[in-house]
């Protein structure tokens, strides 16, 4: 059973990825005739030609979404014009900047969020209320702006770190805190709602009838339960700080894909945020892929569907 | 509203320090940017861009996106299968990042940008209508209507319609939150809305580089944005609470 439900679930990821595609195409089209940016105004009519028929765009449309999609299957997004290097190279080299930031930025949230969820869940009154306000800041606060003002505070007026730039640790704090705010946000509000239901079932009133420590109760029992939600956003949320990411990565001047994009952005590289957007699309859908299956792991209820 | 005019240039009088705490002009409340413009004035005219494009989007969105979930959740099968494909399509790309690229390709401008962020908008509406069309299809009186003989877009429009519409005036309050912010994020980027008009994205892109010299150039736009989403964050929980008849 469950190797099917993984395969209906890997067969809705292709589905998803084959409309991530036809968006991307589709909008490139858009750009209009890639000829008039790659050549000159003065040349001539035949050369124009030549350089269609070259590039394919002679071709029927379908045929050419065709040859977009066998090139991208093979890891070949084409040629950007700033950098006259593949797209596909220039991205992965950035990647792992990206990565860095937004996985950081997601342990923070997880190992902050969670725990904040548990406590205003359970204590209740004042600890809800403050959590309550805390997370209603954090959603409304731009984190471009919270960068801003932390680069204002720790940087330009305590100097205790880097500005911006890329390196060790020092140059990873801010932009990571800045980023995981509003998911220390959502992910303690969803947790908090999740566990005051819990609290409520069946199973924790035998818990507690059978003597356990409410600690126990708390962190073993019930939080179990609020997990698969909290990893099912998880998934999406690792989504929100990629998008996120690319503005952070701006005030940061950190070198990861969302400058990279901003800079094609600049330049009018159309190959280049083609590839940038097709690739964060894929690994979006890879992510909620493993979220799936982490969630089949936890909660045994879900194998059997 | 605004003591000067948003585009008012005057050298002379280039970054003034807001009248507190440092000894500042009164005359300029919260200071002047790098070529003497009224900060006041410029956040308070920045309201109109923020609040016209975050209304503009979340209606646009609330639209589009209420109506694909209503023939997703109503009709099923393959209309249903369609959309939620187009809604999954939709979530796959980090918004930001896809917003650069169509607005790379067709340019900026107020329509455009609007445009665009109903895109992010109108998945919220088709996700709850959709969900929520399809446990109303399976209740009685909507069963009783098909009986007599009722047809499906008076079904929809009469019987349904009214049953959603509460969530989607809750969804676009959020929506239009997250509009604003994104809008803000778009301007700081560069691809906003005409950057000749004051924004507070655009702003806060200017007083980024005034960072060590003039901190109120980069703080007071980030201000009115957060209080602007606190706003329409807390009126789509109030909303919620009030809609909703179980919370009542």
């Amino acid at each position: 059973m469950r190797q099917t439900l993984l395969l209906r679930r890997c067969l809705h990821a292709l589905a998803v990825l084959i409309g991530v595609s036809i968006a991307t195409f589709a909008v490139a089209h858009a750009t209009g005739d890639p000829v008039t940016l790659l050549l000159s105004p003065s040349a001539s009519e035949a050369t124009r030609m030549q350089m269609r028929a070259h590039l394919g765009l002679d071709q029927p449309l379908i045929t050419q979404y065709l040859l977009f999609l066998g090139h991208a299957v093979q890891g070949d997004f084409g040629q950007s014009f700033i950098y006259r290097q593949s797209v596909a190279s220039l991205v992965l080299a950035r990647l792992p900047a990206t990565l860095l930031l937004a996985g950081s930025a997601f342990a923070i949230a997880l190992s902050v969020g969670v725990p904040l969820g548990v406590v205003a869940a359970t204590r209740g009154g004042w600890a809800s209320a403050t959590l309550n306000l805390f997370s209603m800041a954090g959603l409304a606060i731009p984190s471009f702006w919270l960068g801003l003002m932390l680069v204002l505070l720790v940087a330009v007026w305590l100097r205790l770190l880097p500005v911006d730039g890329y390196g060790g640790l020092a140059h990873l704090i801010l932009p990571a805190l800045t980023l995981s705010l509003q998911s220390i946000a959502r992910l303690s509000r969803l947790v908090a709602s999740g566990m005051q239901g819990a609290m409520r079932a069946d199973y924790i009133r035998t818990a507690r009838a059978k003597g356990l420590l409410e600690h126990r109760i708390v962190w073993v029992h019930a939080l179990r339960n609020v997990l698969v939600p909290v990893v099912t956003m998880a998934g999406l949320e690792l989504g929100d700080l990629l998008s996120s990411a690319v503005v952070v990565e701006v005030v940061f001047a950190w070198p990861g894909i969302g400058r990279l994009a901003v800079t094609a952005l600049g330049e009018r590289d159309f190959p280049l945020l083609q590839g940038t957007v097709f690739m964060a699309g894929l690994g979006f859908v890879l992510i909620n892929l493993a979220a799936d299956a982490i969630c089949a792991r936890i909660d045994p209820r879900m194998r059997q569907v | 509203m605004a003591p000067y005019p948003p585009t008012r240039i005057d050298l002379r009088q280039r970054l003034l320090p807001p009248a507190w705490p440092q000894p500042g002009r009164p005359a300029h409340l919260l200071g002047t940017d790098n070529v003497g413009r009224d900060m006041l004035s410029r956040i308070i005219w920045g309201a109109r861009i923020s609040l016209a494009v975050g209304l503009s989007a979340a209606l646009l969105g609330a639209v589009a996106g209420s109506v694909l979930g209503l023939c997703a959740g109503f009709f099923g099968g393959a209309v249903d299968a369609a959309i939620s494909w187009l809604i999954n399509v939709q979530l796959a790309f980090p918004f930001t990042l896809f917003a650069i690229f169509l607005l790379a390709v067709f340019g900026g401008g107020f329509l455009p940008v609007v445009g665009v962020l109903a895109l992010a908008t109108w998945v919220n509406f088709a996700r709850i209508v959709r969900s929520q069309t399809l446990s109303l299809r399976a209740q009685d009186f909507v069963t009783a209507a098909h009986a007599v003989g009722v047809g499906a877009p008076r079904i929809l429009r009469r019987y349904i319609f009214p049953a959603v519409l509460p969530s989607i005036v809750v969804v676009a309050s959020f929506s239009a939150a997250q509009a604003i912010l994104t809008e803000a994020a778009l301007s700081f980027l560069g691809v906003g809305v005409d950057p000749t008009i004051p924004s507070w994205g655009a702003m806060l892109n200017l007083g980024r580089n005034y960072l060590q010299t003039a901190w109120w150039m980069a703080t007071f736009p980030g201000i009115a944005i957060a209080l602007t989403v606190l706003g329409a964050n807390l009126m789509g929980d109030w909303l919620g609470t009030r809609l909703d008849p179980r919370a009542r």
